[in-house]
């Protein structure tokens, strides 16, 4: 166990230099690519703001069983099926059909390569299901539609969020999936996320629709309130244009009525629809609704068919600026709701960036006293390891480029607290051999071996309670499993490596001087 | 060398009473859930105006009608730790306060930390808790029961869960606040408790193997004082670590570090006085890890 060839002892002194240099890229700027690498700071440490939200899929569900129903009436019209009392409730369809065609529509919808209800095969599951109640029929989306339905509204909504986020432009923020139903939102830096919360609040799903005195409308109407507050109004639901027709919106200064507007640009479809529209419907209020409310209804003096046109609504220059901003960025598939959120000032981190460096030198000195007293020579020994695996362990830390958190710092006092241990049970082991070994060579020798399953054990349990907890734990907790994990490995390779060879090189140049420990 | 094996039924009987009595805290008592596993807002204020103070924040607090509401000093004089339901889970909670503190204490404080856990995600966090504790005891168990025999096994699981269940009941006693950071400590403790268990087992079953003619009651003494030196170094180099990061490491660490103390003290205890007296009361001997062997 003593012996070391030349080409370990290079090897091990190479290794060690290289994780010091990486380790200390922290401190010091290096450009070449290599060592340019840093650990990174979690929010806890850095600041910033954490936010994750949750998809509300209840409106996608409804609208979707609303376009559905649709189709299904059309599709079994062409077959001379009438669908009679279609009603959607509770996330379902039901209606009636007479009772020679009930088998047919469910064969249809059971078939596996039916038109109207996919995926079968591809997933060996149908989109819908279907039910016979006796007096009706009943359709729901299976567990597979469902999936599909929250996977896409999710993959749009991180589009969007993403969208929104850049553009207020944050300093590299994090988007990431969370299950198919949640978005976790990481604003590094950001100690105020008023305004993203408030940005990422609004779905922004933005229409043009008539305001009309007539309640019986081919299309339907509804009663929709003002933003202000002003009484509501009967609006058509026919959709002039949408807020996907829009190529462009800026906030502007209207510099007649010294008002803050916001001005839009259509892509060619919606110019068409929107001078079509305008042309026909002067002297009519044209009302511009944004999430179920009313900004502002202008009169329509003029045919628009230049497809820019602008709103106005009492903007202050602010709501101008994040109206524009939603309506560029697009609408989301479905609101989201922010169902958990962290935020730590930039102050508070760097206080707890002190308070942990101040406790890992503290700590660090204090086993390094007591190691030194303990053990004299061979303490000195395993500080110096002590130190090399500190280097190692923030070495890998950086090479990864990890988070270090909070409790990722504590994970590291932890670790040189712990890291000892390996070193005290081989020199404890040592001295019992000692006791009826003269030769220090083969004492020592034993000592190493005699005490490897005991060390290995050691390491072992620990590790498992790490990677238990790197799996199951959340944010700052994480970054303690980390460097908790990593130290278990520096700490076993400085131990049997670095601690091993200095031992050896003691012991062979000292063998016949008695009791070594 | 140190007689613990006197003691052996002196100090079943009190971790018997202590585990009785965590449960029994545990279940009457209960925990005191933060905000990570209960749900509601918390918010870090510093001050730099005298007339903030708890009683004018607790005061301006309930004004808002925010459910429950917990003030306190955090750390120095001018931080501040409120905790509150947010029952209705209202959206923008902070705004109304910012604006509302604003009134009465101008621009002179500041939030420095805000944390908002809704109820679903509190559920999950408590649920994901649970899981990975069990999760980690159920792994511990596997592990010394494929390194050791039975006997063994039951004896350093029987300490886990002494460990674990009074660490727990002592939180319980001083209503310390339990969050994300303690389910850390708790999973770690039972790293480190197995640790040290583990250690004194290697050698029990070494020494075994070694004397025939050695009863497990003298054997666990035996083996106990012969890691004895190791058993002190380690648990005092892993305090002195941990007693830096309580004193020195600020006050969000506390709670964690609080909670690795106590692990730490009770496993050391746990590893000799229950761990080793399960061998004893089990009747292990030779022939326990010889068998083994010869299946092997």
């Amino acid at each position: 166990m003593l012996y070391f060839s030349k080409l370990r002892i290079v090897f091990i002194t190479i290794f060690s230099l290289l994780f010091v240099l990486i380790a200390s890229s922290n401190l010091f700027k290096f450009d070449d690519g290599f060592f340019d690498k840093k650990i990174n700071l979690g929010l806890d440490l850095q600041g910033g703001s954490y936010l994750l939200l949750e998809i509300d899929n209840e409106p996608v569900i409804e609208q979707k069983l609303q376009n559905l129903s649709t189709t299904f009436r059309n599709f079994f019209k062409s077959k001379d099926i009438r669908l009679n009392n279609i009603k959607i409730d509770n996330q379902n369809i039901f209606f009636n059909v007479t009772e020679e065609n009930k088998q047919k529509v469910i064969d249809i919808f059971q078939d596996e390569n039916s038109q109207i209800n996919p995926y079968y095969p591809r997933f060996k599951s149908h989109q819908l299901e279907i039910e016979d109640l006796g007096l009706n029929l009943k359709i729901n989306f299976s567990r597979q539609g469902l999936i599909n339905l929250k996977t896409s509204s999710q993959d749009q909504a991180i589009e969007i969020v993403r969208r929104r986020v850049d553009e207020v432009g944050t300093n590299e923020p994090n988007i990431l999936k969370r299950g198919n139903n949640r978005i976790l939102v990481e604003l590094p830096g950001l100690d105020d996320p008023m305004r993203i919360k408030s940005l990422l609040g609004k779905t922004a799903n933005l229409t043009f629709r008539f305001v009309t005195q007539n309640a019986d409308e081919r299309f339907g109407v509804e009663k929709l309130e003002y933003e202000d507050g002003t009484p509501a109004v009967n609006v058509s639901k026919r959709i002039i244009i949408s807020g996907e027709n829009l190529l462009d919106a800026q906030p502007k200064m209207d510099t007649q009525n010294n008002q803050t507007i916001v001005s839009f640009t259509l892509d060619r479809v919606g110019a068409k629809r929107f001078g079509k529209a305008t042309s026909a419907g002067i002297g009519k209020q044209l009302a511009i609704v944004l999430d179920g409310k009313i900004i502002s209804a202008p009169v329509v003096r003029d045919t628009i068919a230049s497809g820019a046109g602008q709103i106005s609504g009492g903007f202050t220059f602010q709501s101008a600026t994040d109206l524009a901003l939603l309506l560029r960025s697009g609408a989301l598939p479905a609101p989201l709701e922010i169902i958990e959120e962290r935020t730590v000032g930039p102050d508070l981190g760097q206080d707890s960036i002190n308070a942990g460096m101040i406790a890992l030198a503290i700590g660090f000195l204090l086993v390094i006293i007591f190691m030194f007293v303990k053990y004299r020579f061979f303490g000195l020994i395993t500080n110096v390891t002590l130190i090399i695996n500190l280097f190692i362990l923030l070495g890998i830390l950086t090479l990864f480029e990890a988070t270090l958190t909070l409790p990722g710092i504590a994970g590291i006092i932890l670790t040189v607290g712990m890291a000892v241990d390996a070193n005290v049970l081989i020199f404890e082991r040592i001295k019992e051999e000692l006791k009826d070994e003269t030769n220090n060579i083969l004492a020592f020798d034993g000592g190493y071996t005699k005490s490897r399953t005991a060390i290995i054990d050691a390491n072992i349990t620990t590790l498992l309670a790490a990677v238990i907890l790197f799996f199951m734990g959340s944010g700052p907790v994480k970054g303690f499993a980390v460097t908790l994990g990593v130290g278990i490995f520096t700490t076993l390779f400085s131990v049997y490596f670095i601690a091993r060879l200095f031992t050896s090189f003691y012991v062979a140049k000292n063998k016949n001087k008695g009791k070594l420990i | 060398m140190v007689a613990f094996n006197k003691y052996y039924n002196h100090f079943n009987f009190l971790s018997s009473a202590l585990i009785i009595i965590s449960l029994l805290l545990l279940i009457f008592k209960g925990l005191n859930f933060g905000i990570d596993f209960k749900g509601g807002t918390l918010i870090e204020l510093r001050s730099n105006d005298e007339k903030i103070n708890v009683s004018s924040l607790r005061d301006k607090f309930r004004q808002m009608n925010l459910g429950d509401i917990s003030v306190k000093k955090f750390g120095s004089d001018n931080d501040f730790l409120i905790k509150f339901e947010n029952k209705d889970n209202k959206k923008n909670i902070i705004e109304e306060i910012k604006i509302n503190l604003d009134k009465s204490f101008g621009n002179n404080y500041d939030f420095r930390r805000v944390e908002n856990v809704g109820p679903k995600v509190s559920a999950e966090l408590l649920k994901s808790g649970v899981i990975a504790i069990s999760l980690s005891l159920a792994i511990m168990l596997i592990y010394i029961w494929v390194r050791f025999e039975w006997q063994f096994s039951l004896g350093a699981i029987l300490a886990l869960f002494h460990d674990v269940i009074v660490t727990l009941g002592v939180f319980s006693l001083f209503s310390l606040e339990i969050n994300l950071s303690i389910v850390a400590a708790v999973l770690t403790i039972v790293g480190y408790s197995m640790n040290d268990t583990v250690v004194i087992f290697d050698r029990v079953r070494e020494n075994l193997r070694k004397y025939s003619d050695i009863k497990i009651f003298e054997l666990t003494n035996i083996s106990i004082n012969e890691t004895l030196s190791r058993t002190i170094i380690t648990s005092a180099t892993t305090l002195l670590a941990l007693l830096a990061i309580y004193f020195f490491g600020g006050e969000i660490l506390k709670g964690f570090s609080l909670a690795m103390i106590l692990g730490v003290v009770f496993g050391t205890y746990s590893s000799i006085y229950i761990a080793n007296t399960v061998l004893v009361r089990l009747r292990v001997s030779q022939k326990t890890v010889l068998r083994e062997d010869d299946s092997k």
